[in-house]
């Protein structure tokens, strides 16, 4: 059977196919449709969202030592989370198959950083592939837990977002069933205290050794004879672009299976060709090992390191030139950023802390981040999930010893509060640190699509959850001062920021409010009654020109340039901020709606 | 037959991917060899999306070259005029006659430029479409997306009846009568 079908969507496929029991994954751009398309299949996988990527990679880790073939999928950060864990179990191996996908961002398209995650394979002595397009996504999954069998060890599948993220037509196999293995007590090969694990690592090495002959033999590494002037040694999507550019007036070496290299295979592939080049998006890992076999090649000196390596972009190194289009000028084409929604519950916080100084404000990842763009530039700092709280406390620690009155104030996601904002949280409690802990509470995790965590009440397949409370979590990691405010109340945020930082201790806010593109549950019905069924209006005469509703950053409001008067478009979803923030009353209900 | 590059580009929440998915499917059936690549994320919040579709006998890669796109179909005109570089010089635009303000122009720190189609047409062969009230005639605004694939259909000189099966198949019942008005208005139009 043949579908069109997106990498992602071919992974979990493949996975079903592949008689996969268990998987766990927590969302990241270009990773969480894997999950999410298990989780929409739970007669035939157990699929679930774990709090974070390292709890995602030790419950996969548990359920193929108990005998069942398991899988976690992260974004490339995700793999940092999870490092821990998949540098260990490179020594256990697994009962049944267990395979990791990373899926990096070239470009940079929803990320806060590029790293390349084959290093990861590398490092931790992991067998890696890599697929070019969903064909190779379905059929390296399922080859993939044949290996990690075979060889007794997790398998990584790299993935990027060009290939998470297109559709190509994929040809289905016969599926096979679930198995289980039962589990057998082998503490020889499962606990690693250092008289077990040095044995271990001689067989980690001695494995990789076995692993060498497997590439070279693999089909999934492979020649392509054309001309032979130019030769190309290429993974990923990079091989796809590659043959876009040089069609037949060039050779290929297509490393599917790249960790580790069929080197000797590249070597007569490159005896066969003038010259050798090495295509492979961001860092020069490829070319590194190939120059370090006596191969001699030109990789990084030509293709550039950042971002993606687009058609044009091999045009332009190659053959110092661009394809050129119509002829036209962009000086005057403004950009257009994403934005807070209209309507977005973290608005009003955010207009809140735009207004005030003295506040180091740290920062997280999720659609919070956008408060730090104008109006508000309302966030000092990001780094990593979770780092807001924990640098907050650092920062605060040092206003303090050097008597500075810097307040910091850290500003967390709820799905990033449950994710690794808690273990900071703890240490703001622990280590008596006054700083001020924000939670926007959307009631979902937002930015990757909507997604449900452990705090929303229900699972990934949309069943029934525990809801893991906020309050009881911070009070009962030793936080004294809690509150929970609705963030479309201007008053309310304002008298709580300034309740916070009069306090000499630690303190946390929770902003409850649900995010305007989730799709409402019975209990968000009863709690916020009323959201998001009204519209305001400006009324004409009211309005004095002011424009002091631009301050709230929404794009449902507008203001004329010549007569400066406000109007609300018809994206306004009745959050009112604008109405509270407009001083002349002029924002007003709009009847009829 | 060559390889085709078509380009749909608009703004988060205008409905792109559900056009580029109808479109996929169609070339598809009629028995293509098809990729398609999209970037979601960070992009639906408003801020400029793309898809790339590609089709003929044999696709090597997902993504359309700059200056390669044989038609490119704006949602908003101003994402027209942002990827024009896409096509090839002579390529064709279908352009939704449709503004959307960027931020920056809604807290006046920015100016949407004047003359957008016009600029268009002066580079390419263009077709304009008012797509926001063909919608509003065929009963719902959302459908402006699938007014423009009727207008784009109707430009790649294909039967509407393939179409009206992939609309069939890939929209909740409920929606599909206003879909199937829509994209008539647009392939008529
Ligand atoms: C380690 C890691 N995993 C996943 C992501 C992807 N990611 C970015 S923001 C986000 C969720 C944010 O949700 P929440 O904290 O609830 O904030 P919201 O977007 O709802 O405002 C995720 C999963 C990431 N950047 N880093």
């Amino acid at each position: 059977m043949k579908q069109l079908l997106t990498g992602d969507e071919a992974i979990a496929r493949s996975a079903i196919d592949a008689g996969v029991c268990f998987a766990s994954a927590y969302p990241g751009t270009p990773s969480t449709e894997i999950l999410q398309e298990l989780a929409a299949q739970s007669d035939k996988i157990y699929a679930e969202w774990a709090p974070n990527e390292k709890v995602a990679l030790e419950s996969a880790i548990g359920a193929a030592i108990a005998g069942s073939r398991a899988m976690a999928s992260m974004k490339h950060v995700g793999l940092n989370v999870a490092a821990d864990p998949f540098f260990t179990n490179a020594y256990t191996g697994i009962g049944a198959g267990l395979v990791v996908i990373t899926a990096d961002e070239p470009g940079m398209h929803s990320s806060q950083n590029e790293q390349d995650n084959r290093h990861y394979a590398y490092h931790a002595n992991v067998p890696m592939f890599e697929p070019s397009n969903s064909q190779e996504c379905y059929d390296m999954m399922q080859t993939a837990f044949e290996l990690s069998e075979t060889f007794d060890v997790p398998v990584l599948i790299r993935m990027t977002t060009r290939v998470c993220h297109s559709k190509s037509i994929v040809e289905l196999k016969e599926p096979k069933s679930k198995f289980n293995i039962p589990f057998k007590k082998n503490q020889e090969k499962y606990v690693t205290v250092p008289a077990i694990a040095r044995q271990l690592r001689i067989n980690l090495l001695q494995r990789n050794e076995k692993l060498k002959k497997y590439s070279i033999a693999t089909a999934y590494n492979y020649a392509e004879m054309y001309d032979t002037a130019i030769g190309i040694v290429a993974s990923g999507v990079c091989f796809d672009y590659a043959k876009e550019i040089f069609m037949e007036n060039a050779s290929y070496y297509k490393v599917g299976f790249s960790h580790p290299m069929p080197l000797d295979n590249i070597k007569e592939f490159a005896s066969k060709v003038d010259k050798l080049y090495v295509l492979e998006e961001n860092d020069p890992i490829m070319e590194t090992m190939i120059k370090s076999y006596g191969i001699q090649a030109i990789g990084k000196e030509l293709f550039p390191t950042e971002g993606e390596m687009l058609p044009e972009r091999i045009r332009l190194a190659f053959y110092g030139e661009e394809l050129s289009g119509p002829k036209h000028s962009l000086e005057d084409v403004p950009p257009r950023p994403p934005t807070l929604c209209a309507g977005c519950p973290h608005r009003g916080l955010f207009y809140a802390l735009g207004g005030r100084d003295g506040l180091f404000l740290s920062g997280d990842i999720g659609c919070y981040t956008l408060g730090y763009a104008p109006p508000f530039n309302a966030i000092d700092t990001v780094t990593c999930m979770g780092a807001s709280i924990s640098s907050a406390h650092g920062a605060q620690k040092i206003f303090d010893m050097f008597d500075s009155k810097m307040r910091a104030v850290a500003i967390i996601g709820d799905s990033t509060f449950l994710h690794t904002g808690l273990n900071s949280l703890m240490s703001v409690a622990y280590n008596n640190s006054k700083v001020v802990t924000i939670i926007l509470d959307n009631r979902i995790t937002a930015m990757t699509g909507g997604q449900h965590n452990p705090g929303t009440g229900f699972n990934a397949s949309m069943g029934d959850a525990p809801i893991a409370d906020l309050t009881a979590i911070a009070k009962a990691l030793g936080i004294k001062h809690i509150k929970t405010v609705n963030p479309n109340m201007l008053d309310e945020v304002e008298q709580a920021l300034d309740w916070a930082v009069s306090l000499d201790e630690a303190s946390v806010i929770i902003t409850r409010w649900p995010c305007v593109l989730k799709k409402m549950t019975e209990s968000d019905n009863t709690e916020f009654t009323g959201a998001y069924t009204e519209k305001y209006t400006v009324d004409e005469d009211a309005c004095s020109s002011c424009a002091i509703c631009l301050s709230a950053g929404c794009p449902a409001i507008s203001v004329d340039n010549d007569t400066m008067l406000a109007s609300i478009n018809d994206s306004c979803v009745g959050c009112s901020i604008c109405a509270q923030i407009c001083p002349s009353e002029a924002i007003v209900l709009k009847e009829d709606n | 037959m060559s390889v085709k590059n078509i380009m749909l580009v608009g703004v988060g929440g205008q409905g792109t991917i559900t056009a580029s998915k109808l479109l996929t499917n169609v070339l598809m059936d009629a028995g293509h060899d098809v990729k398609m690549s999209e970037i979601h994320g960070m992009s639906q919040r408003g801020g400029s999306v793309s898809s790339q579709i590609r089709y003929g006998e044999n696709v090597a890669c997902p993504v359309i070259e700059l200056g390669s796109a044989d038609l490119l179909v704006a949602f908003e005109k101003l994402e027209g005029l942002r990827n024009l570089a896409y096509l090839k010089t002579d390529g064709a635009v279908v352009v939704n006659d449709f503004r959307i303000d960027p931020v920056g122009v809604l807290a006046q720190t920015a100016e949407y430029p004047p003359n957008v189609i016009e600029r268009i047409a002066r580079c390419v062969d263009t077709t304009v479409v008012a797509a926001y009230d063909l919608a509003l005639e065929a009963g719902e605004a959302m459908t402006m997306n699938v007014v423009l694939l009727g207008a784009l259909a109707k430009r790649m000189e294909m039967a509407p009846d393939e179409w009206e099966d992939a609309i069939k198949k890939n929209i909740k019942p409920n929606y599909v009568d206003v879909n199937l008005r829509a994209f008539h208005l647009g392939y008529t139009n």
